[in-house]
């Protein structure tokens, strides 16, 4: 993968997919984003880090709107985002994301997981939309589960899913709020091929992960946030060999050594 | 005993218990889904009238409801749905026990739907899902089925409280076995007993199904 780290990849020669302009957000009393300004490429693949209540995953949950925010701008594909309602839900289908807790709807099968999303809101055919859930089911590996319901999977196995249900979209950008940290060890590495195979395929792609490997091996940029803010960014190789903050420092110095 | 089914139209008397019952589990179904999407929905408008619908019927004593449907509609609004007075009051009489056990259906969906992580809505959102379709593809489907027990509680509760309608006149179960009793004291335990057994024959099911409904279709988690 070294075409993943190449120059002529970095973000000023991308055209822009995800705009975030002076984003801020408030729980209460806690300044969650701190204004936040971060430019995500077509075709690029970011990964958060950061200290756990640093606001990775509520960046993640603002970009489609599952929270909403202050002040600030969003745009996806140069669509700002709407406020709520059947726009928002547009908006939201192409936006795809994946949760640590899978999130697989309990009541429906495999197949009808994810031709749900297709049928309702691209309004495809019921043929059409198993034939092309049945080519995802393919390609994250899970074919022969089709007609079981989620709670009869592995972890590994529903989040594989739950990456197909997002991609049966076809979104334009996908997000990932620590796919891997609820799995066995065992059943990481399954689910990190699958999104390797997404990045490769030109998928843009915000991924919080503590997984270094995918961040060196997937990602053409890190981005680093502590206290609800960016505290710094680059490539893969040069900050995680290279940190400048100490914040950053100090975070890699505590997940290194484990 | 025989003497009972023979001189009264006990097997009647239960049909029209019957009716009553299916027609104001059907209406209370409808009408209790409604005020659970009020009281779960995102405008707090709707939500504070569905919770004031709530407290308001659920703290009402059911005589009172169907007195009034009675008396408020017909004599006073001259609002006669039929020209024909028992089945005016027949009618009248399902209105009021749906509009009060919808309250109950209202709040045994409302623990159906505390039985739903939080991350089904979230994903059904995600993957572009208004909130009505949210609501009929992933939340109440998931709702109903893990309210099956409450709402069979709230069943057994409407087909004993049928025997209300007695109050305005209708010629249930409850109102045959008042006429009975004044026209044959000396068989008070028969009486009794039939309309006892009766009630039995129609309930029990009701449990045995729902207790069986609900692990049948247990959503596994
Ligand atoms: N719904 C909420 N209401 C109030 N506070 C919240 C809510 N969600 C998150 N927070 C708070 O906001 C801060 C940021 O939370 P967030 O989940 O974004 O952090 P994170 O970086 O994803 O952390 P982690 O690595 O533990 O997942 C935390 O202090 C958290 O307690
Ligand atoms: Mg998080």
């Amino acid at each position: 993968m070294t075409e993943a780290r190449d120059p002529a990849h970095t973000p000023a020669a991308r055209e822009p997919m995800v705009v975030i302009t002076g984003l801020n957000k408030h729980f209460g009393e806690l300044h969650v984003l701190r204004d936040i300004n971060l430019t995500i490429g077509k075709g690029e693949v970011v990964v958060v880090l950061g200290p756990s209540g640093s606001g990775k995953s509520t960046l993640c949950r603002t970009i489609n709107r599952l929270e909403p925010f202050e002040t600030g701008s969003i745009t996806i594909d140069g669509v700002p985002l709407p406020d709520e309602g059947k726009s928002l839900a547009q908006l939201r289908a192409d936006v795809g994301m994946v949760f640590q807790s899978f999130n697989l709807f309990a009541h429906k099968t495999i197949l009808e997981n994810i031709t749900l999303g297709p049928m309702k809101v691209r309004k495809k055919s019921k043929a059409e939309a198993e034939k092309d859930a049945m080519a995802l089911l393919e390609r994250v590996g899970v074919t022969a589960q089709a007609n079981k319901y989620p709670a009869q999977l592995s972890g590994g196995q529903q989040q594989r899913v739950a990456i197909a249900r997002a991609l049966a979209m076809r979104p334009k950008v996908m997000l990932f709020d620590e796919p891997t940290s609820a799995l066995d060890p065992e059943m990481v590495n399954e689910v990190l091929e699958v999104m390797t195979e997404l990045a490769q395929s030109g998928m843009t792609m915000i991924v919080i992960t503590h997984e270094m490997g995918f961040a060196r091996r997937a990602a053409n940029r890190v981005v680093f946030m502590a206290d609800g803010q960016i505290v710094e960014t680059g490539t893969p190789d040069t900050f995680f060999s290279n940190p400048t903050s100490h914040r950053a420092q100090d975070f890699l110095g505590k997940i290194l050594s484990h | 005993m025989g003497e009972l089914f023979s001189q009264y139209n006990v097997l009647g008397a239960f049909g029209i218990t019957i009716v009553l019952t299916v027609l104001s589990a059907l209406g209370a179904l409808v009408i209790g889904t409604v005020v659970a999407i009020m009281r779960v929905s995102p405008v707090g408008f709707l939500n504070k009238l569905g919770a004031l619908y709530v407290n308001l019927v659920r703290n009402t004593p059911l005589t009172l409801i169907i007195v009034f449907c009675n008396i408020g509609f017909i004599v006073n609004l001259g609002m006669s749905v039929s020209d024909d007075f028992a089945r005016n009051n027949l009618v009248w009489a399902t209105i009021g026990l749906a509009f009060y056990h919808a309250a109950f259906v209202c709040e045994a969906l409302r623990s159906g739907v505390n039985t739903v992580p939080a991350g089904q809505a979230e994903a059904a959102r995600s993957i572009g899902l208004t909130f009505g379709q949210s609501l009929r593809e992933v939340l109440l489907p998931q709702a109903f089925r893990g309210a099956i027990t409450p709402l069979g509680n709230t069943l057994i509760a409407l087909t004993k409280n049928t025997t209300v309608a007695t109050a305005i006149g209708v010629a249930e179960v409850a109102g045959l076995m008042k006429t009975m009793q004044e026209d044959r004291p000396d068989l008070m335990v028969p009486i009794f007993l039939v309309v006892a057994i009766g009630f039995v024959i129609l309930t029990l099911p009701i449990g045995l199904v729902t207790t069986h409904l609900s692990q049948k279709l247990a959503v596994k988690r």
